[in-house]
């Protein structure tokens, strides 16, 4: 579903932010990134979410050549992919039911579909009856899930998440946890990028390592 | 969720990003009907959420569309101000009649047998004489100073020619050489083409016209730049939902929307404010203007912006919005990446 193969991305101030990476993720699997802060996570994610190019080597999602799609056919690309973030990115000024509506939005889903499917997503996170709450009216935990339900809304193939409980306590962490095992039931790919080592150890799933842009565990 | 993902199994092997985009569309929400409705749904929540946004910040939307307005009105009165010497010109007929002002001693006689002469020219096609008299009637009745002339004992006027030149004639080296015959009678005083004058203020309005063209160029940049920049710093105050909008799968053209009609909004209600400037300018005018007129037996009227004017005034300060957005969007969403 992901296939990294000998992928470097360089940056003309740092240099190699990553060095010849090669990994690939099953769909339907569930896979966690880790490493030191500045080992190049973030960087690896972007170029999933085709934010940037990578210098070198092929990136495969969904069996598309990410750096062979032009550049106005990404957003189509992105729709496959839900991404959730640490710092939750919500829309302040715009109610949760407007946030998770976006994705469906921008699809150009018709009215009644966008309603009816935001407000399963908001269920599936345990949510609904917030629709009308503005996002700095809940707690973090609420948020996240906010943008869970965002990322999920247009049921994405895979889902790709950034520290997604960072600003979270353990209990709120293993909830979320068990939103995404959730979601990997059903067959969603799901890659969580994380330095929180105890998070990864309570779970069973699969863990790729990055050191100083490097591959050294996958 | 399952149903979805098991289609997506099935669809496995690569595909490109063309028919990847059918599939997008075509999973959005049902029948072609219904994406036409959404999209339709789309634009007017644009329209209305910029409109809105505007709205909220009432104090710079008013001091930039106050500034967009006088610039527009600007130009609009350029435009008037030529429309209307235009008129007052327009309506004077340029000819190539030459008027031949003899001298004081020549007689009446003499001039009667100056015009067979010159009738004989074969370039001429007529020649009328206006005598000493028929031109102090003439003066009389037209200047308004009657009683004036009335008071001077000797005819101060000359007796004038008037030669019609043959309309073959109508290359100006022709004329001249024509002229120049003329002025080399030893009867003529003086000779001229008639309403040599009028040639010469419509090449004065002619350069007016240029010189407001011009200006005007400069005005409608200006209500460009202003624009861009108005809009360039929405862009930037809105980055946030401009990112997030990226990541869950924007297009360039879903991001720039609102902003285009941000752009357009400034325009068309600027625009309209522009013309009521310019309604009231000139209303504030008529009564000065129509007194001016009076004094020239009423042959000046003012005039307005009339319908058509007014649509191309509104039509085009809003084209000009969306295009000082747009320039701007491409610029922005070219240079930011995410």
């Amino acid at each position: 579903m992901i296939a990294f193969s000998n992928v470097t991305k360089r940056y003309e101030e740092t240099g190699d932010v990553l060095r010849n990476v090669s990994f690939e993720i099953k769909r339907g699997e569930m896979a966690f990134l880790t490493g030191h802060s500045g080992a190049g996570k973030s960087t690896l994610l972007r170029l999933i979410a085709a934010m940037e190019r990578c210098s070198r080597g092929q990136i495969i999602v969904d069996g598309e050549d990410i750096g062979l799609v032009k550049e106005s056919q990404l957003p189509f690309i992105r729709r496959k992919m839900g991404f959730i973030y640490q710092d939750y990115k919500l829309l302040h000024d715009r109610t949760v039911f407007d946030n998770v509506a976006l994705p469906l939005i921008i699809a150009g889903y018709g009215h009644q579909e966008v309603s009816r499917r935001v407000r399963a997503a908001l269920e599936k996170v345990g949510l609904q009856g917030k629709e009308k709450k503005y996002p700095l009216a809940l707690s973090g935990g609420e948020q996240q899930r906010v943008g869970i339900a965002r990322a999920v809304v247009n049921k994405p193939p895979v889902i790709i998440a950034d520290e997604p409980t960072g600003n979270l306590d353990p209990d709120l962490s293993a909830e979320i946890m068990n939103l995404f095992r959730q979601f990997q039931q059903v067959g969603v790919t799901i890659l969580i990028a994380t330095h929180d080592i105890s998070l990864i150890s309570q779970m069973d799933n699969r863990v790729l390592k990055l050191d100083h842009g490097q591959l050294v565990q996958s | 969720m399952k149903r979805v993902n098991k289609n997506r199994i099935k669809k496995d092997p690569p595909i490109k990003p063309v028919k990847q985009e059918h599939k997008q569309t075509s999973e959005a929400g049902g029948t072609f009907n219904d994406k036409v409705i959404a999209y339709r749904d789309l634009h007017i929540h644009a329209l209305f959420s910029s409109l809105a946004r505007m709205i909220a910040s009432p104090f710079s939307s008013i001091m930039t569309i106050a500034v967009l307005a006088i610039a527009i009105s600007l130009a609009s009165c350029f435009y008037i101000v030529v429309a209307n010497i235009h008129q007052l010109t327009g309506s004077i007929e340029t000819s190539n009649q030459i008027s031949l002002f003899l001298k004081e001693e020549v007689s009446d006689a003499h001039a009667k047998k100056m015009v067979e002469n010159i009738r004989s020219n074969q370039n001429v096609q007529s020649v009328k004489l206006i005598t000493k008299e028929q031109a102090l009637e003439e003066f009389k009745e037209y200047s308004g100073f009657g009683d004036a002339i009335n008071a001077i004992k000797k005819n101060p006027l000359p007796i004038v020619l008037q030669v019609l030149p043959k309309n073959s004639l109508y290359v100006k080296q022709g004329l001249d050489d024509l002229l120049k015959g003329f002025k080399q009678l030893p009867e003529v005083d003086f000779a001229q083409f008639d309403l040599q004058w009028v040639d010469r203020l419509q090449a004065i309005v002619d350069v007016a016209q240029v010189f407001a063209s011009l200006l005007n160029s400069l005005l409608a940049a200006a209500v460009l730049f202003i624009i861009g920049n108005t809009v360039r710093l929405e862009f930037y105050s809105r980055r946030a939902e401009v990112v997030i909008s990226k990541l869950v799968g924007a297009t360039n053209a879903f991001i720039r929307r609102p902003f285009l009609y941000t752009g357009f909004w400034m325009g068309f209600i600027s625009g309209v404010s522009a013309w009521f400037i310019v309604t009231i300018l000139m209303l504030i005018l008529r009564g000065s203007v129509e007194r001016l007129s009076g004094l020239y037996d009423g042959t000046m009227h003012l005039l307005f912006l009339d319908f058509t004017e007014t649509l191309f005034l509104i039509s085009t300060s809003s084209l000009m919005g969306v295009l000082g957005a747009w320039v701007v969007l491409f610029y922005e969403l070219k240079s930011a990446k995410s």
